[in-house]
């Protein structure tokens, strides 16, 4: 098989080169057109089309569960991103010079989640939290994908601070800058991007995680992606298939958004 | 002065370090610890024993843990076909087409993995859009009712773990300096030469940490198996998913977790050793 791939690379190269990345996208977004243009089906039964309709929209506006699912999805999301952020950047920074036994090992243990089966890490928060008699709802969870968040933020912050130049900090002391100043004045903005963008991957990750959360939660608090587990079980999905084709309508608008303003800025320069 | 910074470093590392201590290494403990206790009705007895794992490595337990390994392996096997060339040409193209199929790539993590899972469920269905395809083109008379089969659920599993690869590939690839790749072919090396010799080496840590990032939660991606396979195929991940909330047996639960954990440790780092030469 690999053999043959290198020989249609070889044969058709260029062509091959272009049309490739273009056939994946294009496959990567097959199954999310199927899930956006049943959210248009008139029919409850997903495998008979009757045809275009709104109801689905209609009825996901009058229920209430799918929203505060959806609220709590994202509070957990953002909380676990930011609680991360704030102690992995703070352990990425001063870890070198900290005074604390078996320091390294421990920042290899930080890490572990990132190599741990899902599964995994749910079954061992179930049984520890149980052990620790801690109440299942939204603190549990936000300590679990805390969890696995601090190693993106701390993976991203880390490698920003080894090809960082220190000189602009250096400066800023010599000039007379407080530690404190030259922190936030120099450091700290030079660092931001690393720090957002392992942020935007841990609120993705915690934002789609279904596995985890499923063992952390309690019976009244549910995320989306549990919601959405819940109905593919049941195989009733309509209203779910309404939702997140919004989602993905939102996500669109703000990159492209977000496209629009970094070429605009682009061109100012 | 020097001490008073050691003592704000070790206040500013503190937070990350009990938090791993309490909430990483306290669980992972636990779990261990589980591994050898006793099953006692619904809950357990801190009693040492070894049943756990002997009922883990035999029958049903063993046969799952196989299927498992042989899913996860085929899937990896797959990924890196598709993937590798993907995260490759990618970075060929025209800094403008690298941005857009990066960008792509990562609008879909904003909508529901599951969800796109079940986008498969539409497409495989019988008299789905594969067999409408399929039989339109007249390459098969009837529907094909892949959908429940083994491999629906390999098709769902590479979906879900290609971007992985995408980006780990991608990543090393785009920073390749192709000069040496031209270099090589003016030199009078062949296409497969360059690659083998030039291309194929320096991309060859993406690939590397591609393979850990597929592997390790292939390994635990057992709902895919739930959607796609429906309850043909049992992985680990569900039998330990059902004892945990069916039988209420964690001890077992425990050790299918240990040795599952053990499993793709070893695996990963055995990937990740650098070879002997290397090494100095």
């Amino acid at each position: 098989m690999k053999d043959n791939k290198l020989h249609i690379i070889r044969k058709k190269r260029g062509f091959f080169k272009v049309i490739y990345p273009i056939l994946m996208t294009v496959l990567t977004y097959l199954p999310i057109l199927m899930v956006v243009i049943y959210s248009f089906n008139g029919s409850r039964i997903s495998s008979v089309w009757s045809g275009f309709s709104l109801k689905w929209y209609s009825q996901l506006f009058r229920d209430d569960a799918i929203f505060e699912a959806l609220g709590n999805s994202l509070i957990l999301a953002l909380a676990s991103s930011l609680i991360a952020a704030v102690i992995a950047t703070s352990a990425a920074l001063f870890i070198g010079r900290a005074k604390l036994p078996f320091k390294w090992a421990v920042e290899k243990m930080s890490l572990a989640p990132l190599i741990i089966p899902e599964i995994i890490l749910g079954m061992v928060f179930l049984a520890f939290f149980s052990l620790l008699g801690l109440p299942f709802g939204m603190i549990s969870l936000i300590i679990a994908h805390t969890a696995f968040c601090i190693p993106y933020v701390y993976n991203q912050v880390k490698a920003r601070l080894e090809v960082m130049d220190n000189t602009a900090v250096e400066a800023a002391r010599d000039l007379g800058a407080s530690p404190m100043k030259a922190f936030l004045t120099v450091t700290l903005p030079m660092l931001m991007p690393a720090i957002v963008s392992g942020m935007f991957l841990s609120f993705a990750m915690s934002f789609d995680d279904v596995i985890i959360s499923i063992f952390v939660t309690g019976v009244d608090v549910n995320t989306l992606p549990i919601i959405v587990y819940t109905s593919l079980k049941t195989g009733v999905t309509p209203k779910i298939n309404a939702i997140c084709t919004l989602m993905l309508g939102v996500t669109v608008i703000c990159y492209v958004i977000a496209g629009i303003i970094g070429r605009k800025t682009k061109d100012k320069k | 002065m020097s001490k008073k910074r050691n003592i704000a470093a070790t206040l500013g590392t503190l937070p990350m370090y009990l938090f791993t201590i309490v909430f990483v290494l306290g669980p992972l403990f636990l779990m261990l610890a589980l591994s050898f206790f006793q099953v006692d009705g619904w809950s357990y007895k801190a009693v040492f024993t070894l049943e756990n794992y002997i009922s883990a490595f035999s029958g049903t337990y063993l046969q799952t843990l196989t299927t498992s390994l042989k899913l996860a392996l085929i899937s990896t096997v797959f990924v890196i076909l598709l993937g590798y060339p993907f995260g490759l040409c990618t970075s060929f193209l025209s800094p403008r087409m690298q941005k857009f199929i990066m960008t792509s790539q990562m609008i879909p993590y904003w909508v529901n993995s599951l969800l796109r899972l079940y986008g498969w469920i539409i497409i495989f269905r019988a008299n789905g859009l594969l067999d409408k395809i399929l039989m339109g083109l007249r390459i098969t008379d009837e529907p094909l009712k892949l959908l429940y089969t083994y491999p629906a659920v390999v098709v769902g599993m590479i979906y879900v773990l290609i971007p992985f690869m995408f980006a780990s590939v991608y990543q090393v690839a785009g920073r390749l300096d192709y000069s040496l790749i031209e270099a090589a072919r003016d030199l009078g090396a062949s296409r497969t030469k360059a690659f083998l010799s030039v291309t194929l080496p320096l991309t060859l840590p993406g690939l590397k940490t591609g393979i850990v990032h597929t592997f390790i939660p292939s390994m635990g991606l057992f709902f895919i198996a739930d959607i796609l396979g429906g309850n043909k195929i049992v992985l680990t991940g569900s039998l330990i998913n059902d004892l945990l909330t069916k039988a209420h047996n964690q001890p077992l639960a425990a050790a299918l977790a240990t040795i599952l954990m053990a499993l793709t440790g070893a695996i990963c780092i055995l990937l990740l050793r650098k070879p002997e030469h290397e090494r100095q």
